[in-house]
């Protein structure tokens, strides 16, 4: 799953300092030296690698967008988690806990790439614990039946892998390895889901009317994912002047419409755009307006499960904190107890 | 947000470097790392993190703050000695087509 990060900054983000980060004023002859050899490499397509020097606003870019990424993937496990227990029939649970525990380990890739950046894991979930960080945006709405799975899985994870692909090519060594293997897995994400829907349109006309509801709830806050529009999104030219991102939004929402469209076709659902349509001259679909009220609403807290989430994750954590320390101090005794026979 | 973490969690496992070998006749190879508690915590994280599709045979963990790692700000005097070697690779000799492959 993904993040709309590139364009949202985080609650603790000075407004100011969201914009074009200034070249910093004086840099003494080694910085200068260090800062042309960082773009030299960003412009011959290069990898940075962790340790290596990095401007200061590069590092900050990064955690923000792989924290950012990393909580998504570990607060997207709440929505469909929910429906692990009411699954409805064996393989389609097994297929469900599978999924699930992708998003664990997705984001705990992306975690592990942000500590390479010096941040801690708990420094980060604090940040997403205290509601200082941001997720994406798409789990603050409830997942209201069993089709709404499916469609997350079709939809939500497709245009997850629409922005994720092109990160497998970001600058940074840590953040596009992980991309790489979390771009392996989501594959099945999509399918899965595509599929289950795919049996529930062959069912009664109840089953398709839910498919159909529930396409006609996810639509257009899919297509927000991709961030806002490239005027509107000035973060977006210097994380592509930094090698982070590689596509805009608008052509990223561009190519998940035309990719869409047939799917939805083969699926035999509409979806609820009147203004859908093939233009020929620019060979791509036209779509209407996004509603970007609301999309900020979400992101500023005031969505329709903004407080369950988040509240979800905090419980959990919470609750297993007697079991992280257990475990610690197991560690402690197994350690002193082989040092007292080596003596 | 009403979101209050418990300090006295916030005491972090050990970091630890994640090496797999992906089948049998192949080297171990880097492929991440995890947060575990001991040793044995991290083999079984790390078969659950990185190995849920058979990706791996054998797994070794190593506490990343066991790695001693090269400087990067040293690579060019550090690496620089072996550039003017050429002659350390086949191609810098010439040998007659008619010998074929050697």
């Amino acid at each position: 799953m993904y993040t709309q990060s590139f364009s949202v900054p985080d609650g603790s983000d000075d407004a100011k300092s969201v914009g074009l980060k200034a070249v910093p004023k004086a840099l003494n002859a080694q910085d200068a030296a260090l800062q042309a050899q960082f773009d030299a490499r960003i412009d011959a397509d290069g990898r940075i690698e962790p340790r290596e020097w990095m401007p200061e606003a590069y590092r900050k870019t990064l955690v923000r967008q792989i924290s950012q990424h990393a909580h998504s993937e570990i607060v997207g496990m709440l929505p469909e988690g929910n429906w692990i227990s009411r699954a409805p029939s064996l393989k389609r649970k097994a297929i469900l806990i599978a999924k699930v525990q992708d998003e664990g380990g997705h984001g705990l890739y992306l975690y592990s790439a942000a500590e390479t950046l010096g941040t801690s894991r708990d420094q980060m979930l604090d940040a997403l614990h205290s509601g200082k960080a941001k997720y994406s945006s798409i789990f603050n709405y409830p997942t209201l039946n069993w089709a709404d799975v499916g469609v997350v899985g079709w939809l939500v994870d497709g245009a997850a892998i629409m922005n994720q692909v092109p990160l497998c090519r970001c600058s940074y060594g840590p953040y596009a390895r992980a991309m790489v293997r979390v771009c392996k897995e989501e594959s099945f994400h999509q399918r899965q889901g595509y599929e289950a829907l795919l049996v529930m349109m062959q069912g009664t006309a109840e089953q398709k009317a839910m498919v159909q509801d529930a396409v006609n709830r996810w639509w257009w806050k899919c297509l927000a994912m991709f961030g806002p529009p490239d005027a509107d999104s000035p973060n977006s030219a210097q994380g592509m002047r930094w090698g982070i991102k590689r596509i805009s939004n608008d052509d990223l929402r561009q190519k998940f419409v035309d990719a869409t469209v047939p799917q939805a076709k083969v699926l035999g659902v509409t979806l609820p755009d009147p203004d859908l349509k093939w233009n020929e001259a620019r060979q791509a679909h036209d779509y209407g307006q996004i509603d970007w009220d609301e999309f900020w609403a979400t992101v500023n807290g005031n969505g329709p499960c903004n407080k369950e989430r988040l509240g979800a994750r905090v419980k959990a954590w919470n609750d297993g904190a007697w079991v992280r320390e257990a475990a610690l101090a197991h560690a402690q005794k197994q350690q002193a107890r082989q040092q007292k026979e080596a003596a | 947000m009403s979101t209050t973490t418990s300090t006295s969690a916030l005491k972090e496992w050990p970091l630890w470097e994640v090496f797999v070998r992906s089948k049998q006749g192949l080297e171990h190879k880097h492929c991440g790392s995890l947060h575990a508690s001991d040793s044995e915590h991290a083999l079984q994280m790390a078969r659950d993190v990185y190995t849920r599709r058979q990706e791996g045979v054998s797994i070794w963990v190593v506490p990343s703050a066991s790695i001693s790692a090269s400087e990067p700000n040293d690579k060019p005097e550090f690496f620089d000695p072996a550039s003017d070697k050429v002659y350390r690779h086949p191609t810098f000799y010439v040998i007659p087509d008619e010998v074929g492959h050697m």
